[in-house]
């Protein structure tokens, strides 16, 4: 479980965060949605330790994360994985190094056990024979998918995914969703996924939060989000004349 | 720079980067090094024997003096000049084009001592291996000066050995590896800070490359006045 509470964050007079308290539960995939400049991607690399935040705490389990020193931040590190917008997948390393890269740095195991582990998420990600090649030899989707394999190699208690879904087609998107959810379930861990893509609200959203100018403007579940009242999430979910109809379908 | 020098996660790991690193930097220049080298000691021969030609100082003096300026200042100097603008902006370039693919926070993520991970490596790889490319400079400038005074009648062969073999101080050598292990720590540490804390776009990123290229270049010319001063008093 990772908890923000009273989280707020300004860069310079510029407030882009502020007062926001979040519970992230275990074996759910947790959304956070927003408009762009809502402050999604500042609060993920909050939560992940890449900014500080101007006030407020993050809560690993029972560890506060914001009060550690920078090896004790690398300690706990080591339990999260991270699916990046871009991939960040290292250009000059082959498929198999880039997943076994993780492996490389922080275990001892042998040439054959990382192997095997690389096969193993690789496949979980139903992706075959990508071994030697390079990042560039795939789609956006296949790259998605080996991110995700990166993330996963370590067996993380945390993923973190950010825009898994931008520059995807649809069905692409919904392959993505699944088995991030798909993970999040088998594995039993906390994920949080920074989205603004709806077929992902509605599909994989166990725990939703709409954040709005910097606030935290709604918070609930896929269904709540057909019933609720609040009329920044309606505009912002249902956007669309063709989403509003559908949902007065629904609700019918 | 307590971050870059703090324990590796993985020796076999680091290892393998600096292995990566000397490859770059020691075969990557060593064709540039050898050809600047050979015009540089060339050039010097000819231009040491038009200006003493004529005089009442023995020819032998052109090998002399050709030996203990190369040594002393223009094969550390002028070798490590090229050098920061060739691999110094290479080293800016890759970390900072890492910076903005998001692959430094990728392995931030991961746990990765990232200023440890990507900078050791190439500080180790350059105090390491620029001083024996400054060695090859000496070395090939020495030879670039025999090959193009000798053949052309400016001295003779023994003249030339002969002036290579007179008052040799080995202290010279020593001061020139002394320049070379500065400059390289300089070259590197200037240019991974400069591509380490690039932002924006690659307008910024060429930006950090040209100003690592500068800020080397005057530091190494700074340095140069230094350690002379230090060395030579």
């Amino acid at each position: 479980m990772i908890r923000a509470e009273h989280i707020s964050k300004s860069f310079g007079d510029q407030k882009v965060l502020e007062d926001i308290n979040l519970t992230f539960e275990v074996g759910k995939t947790n959304l956070i949605i927003g408009r762009s400049g809502a402050g999604k991607t500042v609060l993920l690399k909050i939560l992940v330790g890449l900014y500080p935040p101007t006030s407020g705490i993050i809560w690993y389990d029972d560890v506060n994360f914001t009060a550690l020193d920078k090896k004790r931040i690398r300690d706990i590190r080591m339990k999260v994985g991270m699916l990046f917008q871009g991939t960040a997948l290292f250009d000059s390393m082959t498929i198999e190094e880039n997943v076994r890269f993780p492996m490389d740095m922080f275990t001892n195991k042998t040439a054959k056990e990382k192997l095997d582990r690389v096969n193993y998420c690789l496949e979980r990600v139903n992706l075959k024979d990508v071994l030697k090649k390079f990042p560039s030899q795939l789609s956006g989707g296949m790259q998605k998918r080996v991110g995700i394999a990166r993330a996963i190699v370590l067996e993380p208690k945390y993923l973190f995914c950010d825009e898994p879904n931008s520059g995807l087609d649809p069905k692409t998107s919904l392959v993505i969703d699944e088995l991030i959810h798909d993970i999040t379930v088998e594995k039993n861990i906390t994920t949080i996924i920074n989205t603004h893509d709806m077929n992902s609200v509605m599909e994989i959203g166990d725990k939703i939060a709409l954040l709005h100018d910097g606030r935290l403007a709604w918070e609930g579940n896929k269904e709540e989000v057909l019933t609720s009242k609040n009329e920044i999430l309606q505009s912002f979910v249902f956007a669309s004349p063709f989403l509003q109809k559908v949902r007065d379908l629904h609700v019918e | 720079m307590r971050q870059v020098f703090s324990k590796p996660e993985n020796f076999r790991m680091y290892w393998k980067e600096t292995m990566r690193q000397m490859n770059d930097i020691g075969i990557g220049s060593l064709i540039i090094v050898i050809l600047i080298s050979t015009f540089m000691g060339a050039v010097m021969a000819v231009q040491i024997s038009y200006q003493l030609g004529g005089q009442l100082i023995p020819r032998y003096y052109v090998g002399y003096l050709v030996r203990d300026i190369t040594i002393i200042e223009l094969a550390p100097t002028i070798t490590c000049l090229v050098l920061a603008g060739k691999v110094g902006s290479n080293m800016a370039a890759e970390i900072g084009g890492m910076r903005q693919k998001e692959h430094i926070d990728a392995m931030e993520i991961m746990g990765v001592n990232t200023s440890a991970f990507l900078v050791m490596p190439k500080i180790f790889a350059s105090v390491s291996v620029v001083p024996l490319l400054v060695a090859v400079a000496a070395l090939v400038s020495i030879l670039g000066a025999f090959i193009a005074a000798v053949p052309t009648g400016l001295f003779t062969g023994a003249e030339y050995v002969e002036g290579i073999r007179a008052f040799f101080e080995p202290w010279n050598v020593f001061m020139m590896f002394v320049k070379a292990f500065v400059f390289g720590f300089i070259l590197a540490a200037i240019s991974c800070y400069q591509g380490y804390f690039v932002s924006g776009g690659s307008i910024e990123l060429g930006k950090a490359s040209t100003t690592a290229v500068v800020m080397s270049n005057i530091a190494i010319l700074i340095a140069d006045y230094v350690i002379a001063v230090v060395l030579t008093s």
